[in-house]
C-alpha cells in the first residue's frame, strides 16, 4: 500500500464554431442621444464575459471608450437573429458581426462629423478620448457625445449599424468525409500531477498546467477565468462527476443535486496556464474561441498521469476509486 | 394551516411579515421582501446561494422556517452593500474576478463575511473550510480563495503594511 505519484499529459485542438445547415449571427447598434452606443443582439451571456468581450470589440471598432458600450442581448422576442451561444463560438462569430456593425455606425458617425466640422469623412478621426477631430487641425473637434445628441436633433440623422456574419454551411465530401465546419481553431496541452492511494483508490490532483493557444485575447483576465475554471471543470469530470455511475443500471443514481458528486475547494489544485497569442485570419482582431476546450485537456491528462501512476488505465469516466481499485486487483 | 405573523431585524431594520407556516426565510427573503441578492439555487440545503447570517452566523435560508428567525437580527448581501459603492469583500471579489456567472457569489461573500468576522486573518485552510458549503461550477474556486485573502489583507490592515493592493 502506498502512495504513487504519475503525471500525464494531453493536448487539445479545439474548433470555433460548428457546421450547422450555415451558421448565422446578427448585431444592431445605435447611438443614443446622450452618445452611447446599443449594441443589440440575442447572444446569451452565461457568465463567460460575452457582453465585456462584445463591449470592447464595439468600443475598439467605434473608436469609443469600453463603458459607453451598453449591451442589450437574449432577448429573442427583439433581438436581431443568433444562432446561441455554443461551440465556442460566440466571441468570433458574433464578434464579427458587432464589428462589421460598428464600422457601419462609426461611417455614419463620421459622415455627420464631417459636415460638422466641415471636413470630408475621410479626414475625421475619434482620439480614443471620446472626441472626433479633424486630423492635422486638432482645433476641429467636437466630443462624440455632442455629436451623437446634435445627429439626432440638428441633422436629423440615426448613427446606425447593421451586421451579420455567416458561416456558410459546408457540404460533407462522400468519398473523404472532409468538411470545413469551423471558423477556426484553438489549441491547448496540459500537464497533470496526480497521486494515487493504493489502499484506499483515492485520487489527489496536485497541479494541472497548461499552455494554451488561443488567438488574440480580447480580455486576458476572462480567458484566465475560463482556464482555470475549466480546468477545476475537467478534474470534477475525471474524477467525480456522473449522473449514471453504473449505466446501464440505474444503481447508485444520484435522486438530487445534494447526491451529486463534486469536487470543493478542498480538491483544489494547483491550476496555471501561459497563453501564446497567434491571431486568427477570420476572427474580429485575430479572435479564437477559448470556452468548452479548457475542460477538454485536464481530463485525458489526468487518466494518463494516473496510469503514469499506478499502471492502471481506466477508459470510462469518472475514473472513481473503485475502477483504481478493481485495476490494481486485476493487475 | 393559518399563517402567521413573524417579526424579526432585517439589515437592520425592523420586519414584521404574514406568513404559511413553514415558509422558508429564503422564499420570504426574496418574495415578500425583495431581498433578492439571496439566490435560490438546489432549495435543499446542498449549494450555499441562499446563504445569510442570523445573529452574524451563516446559515441556509432555503432550509431555514421564518419562525425560527422571530425576533432574530438576519443579514443578506443588501445588508452589507454600502449604498455608495461596495464592501471591501465585495471590491476583492469584483478585483480577483472571484465570479463568472455569479449566482454563488451572494453566498460566498456572507460566508466570508462571517469568516473574517470570526478570524480577521484566516489561513488558506481556514478560507477552505469556510466555503466548503458554497458551490461554483464557473471560478474552480482558486480566484475566490484569492478574493477571500485580499478582503482579508485589507480589512486586517496588513494588505496596506506590505504595500499590496
Amino acid at each position: 500500500m502506498a502512495k504513487l505519484r504519475g503525471t500525464g499529459i494531453a493536448a487539445v485542438n479545439y474548433p470555433t464554431g460548428m457546421n450547422l445547415g450555415g451558421d448565422p449571427s446578427q448585431a444592431l447598434i445605435h447611438a443614443t442621444t446622450s452618445g452611447s452606443f446599443v449594441v443589440s443582439l440575442s447572444s446569451s451571456d452565461l457568465g463567460q464575459g460575452l457582453r465585456t468581450v462584445i463591449g470592447q470589440i464595439a468600443a475598439e471598432t467605434l473608436g469609443v471608450a469600453a463603458d459607453e458600450i451598453v449591451i442589450d442581448t437574449a432577448d429573442t422576442d427583439t433581438g436581431p437573429h443568433c444562432m446561441g451561444t455554443f461551440a465556442s463560438r460566440a466571441t468570433h462569430r458574433v464578434g464579427n458581426a458587432v464589428r462589421a456593425a460598428a464600422l457601419e455606425a462609426r461611417a455614419a458617425l463620421l459622415d455627420v462629423a464631417a459636415e460638422e466640422l466641415g471636413a470630408c469623412a475621410e479626414e475625421i478621426v475619434t482620439d480614443g478620448h471620446g472626441n472626433l477631430l479633424v486630423a492635422g487641425d486638432p482645433r476641429r473637434c467636437i466630443p462624440i457625445a455632442e455629436m451623437a445628441s446634435k445627429a439626432q436633433f440638428t441633422y436629423g440623422r440615426t448613427i446606425a449599424g447593421r451586421g451579420s456574419y455567416m458561416k456558410p454551411k459546408s457540404p460533407v465530401d462522400p468519398e473523404t468525409g472532409a468538411m470545413d465546419p469551423d471558423s477556426t481553431e484553438a489549441h491547448a496541452c496540459t500537464v497533470a500531477e496526480v497521486e494515487v492511494d493504493t489502499e484506499t483508490g483515492q485520487v489527489a490532483v496536485l497541479s494541472i498546467r497548461s499552455a494554451y493557444e488561443v488567438g488574440r485575447q480580447v480580455n486576458p483576465a476572462l480567458v484566465r477565468g475560463q482556464i482555470v475554471g475549466g480546468a477545476f471543470m475537467g478534474m470534477a469530470h475525471a474524477l467525480y462527476e456522473t449522473t449514471e455511475p453504473y449505466y446501464p443500471s440505474v444503481e447508485h443514481k444520484p435522486k438530487d443535486f445534494s447526491e451529486y458528486v463534486l469536487p470543493g475547494p478542498a480538491e483544489l489544485p494547483e491550476i496555471d496556464a501561459v497563453v501564446l497569442e497567434i491571431p486568427s485570419s477570420t476572427g474580429p482582431y485575430g479572435v479564437k474561441g477559448v470556452g468548452e476546450m479548457t475542460a477538454n485537456s485536464p481530463i485525458p491528462a489526468i487518466v494518463n498521469a494516473i496510469y503514469h501512476a499506478c499502471g492502471v488505465r481506466v477508459d470510462d469516466l469518472p475514473v472513481t476509486p473503485e475502477k483504481i481499485l478493481r485495476g490494481l486487483e486485476a493487475r | 394551516m393559518a399563517s402567521v405573523i413573524v417579526n424579526f431585524e432585517l439589515c437592520g431594520r425592523d420586519v414584521e411579515v404574514l406568513v404559511q407556516p413553514m415558509a422558508t426565510l429564503q422564499s420570504v427573503l426574496r418574495n415578500q421582501l425583495g431581498h433578492t441578492a439571496t439566490k435560490e439555487g438546489c432549495r435543499q440545503g446542498g449549494c450555499g446561494s441562499c446563504t445569510v447570517l442570523v445573529d452574524g452566523e451563516p446559515m441556509l435560508s432555503c432550509l431555514l422556517p421564518v419562525e425560527d428567525v422571530a425576533g432574530r437580527r438576519v443579514t443578506t448581501l443588501e445588508g452589507i452593500t454600502p449604498i455608495d459603492g461596495l464592501d471591501p469583500i465585495q471590491e476583492a471579489f469584483l478585483e480577483s474576478n472571484g465570479f463568472q456567472c455569479g449566482y454563488c457569489t451572494p453566498g460566498m461573500v456572507m460566508v466570508t463575511r462571517a469568516l473574517l468576522d470570526h478570524d480577521p486573518q484566516p489561513g488558506r485552510e481556514a478560507i477552505v473550510e469556510a466555503i466548503s458549503g458554497n458551490l461554483c461550477r464557473c471560478t474552480g474556486y482558486q480566484p475566490i480563495i484569492d478574493a477571500i485573502e485580499k478582503a482579508a489583507d485589507r480589512l486586517s490592515g496588513s494588505g496596506e503594511q506590505t504595500g499590496e493592493r
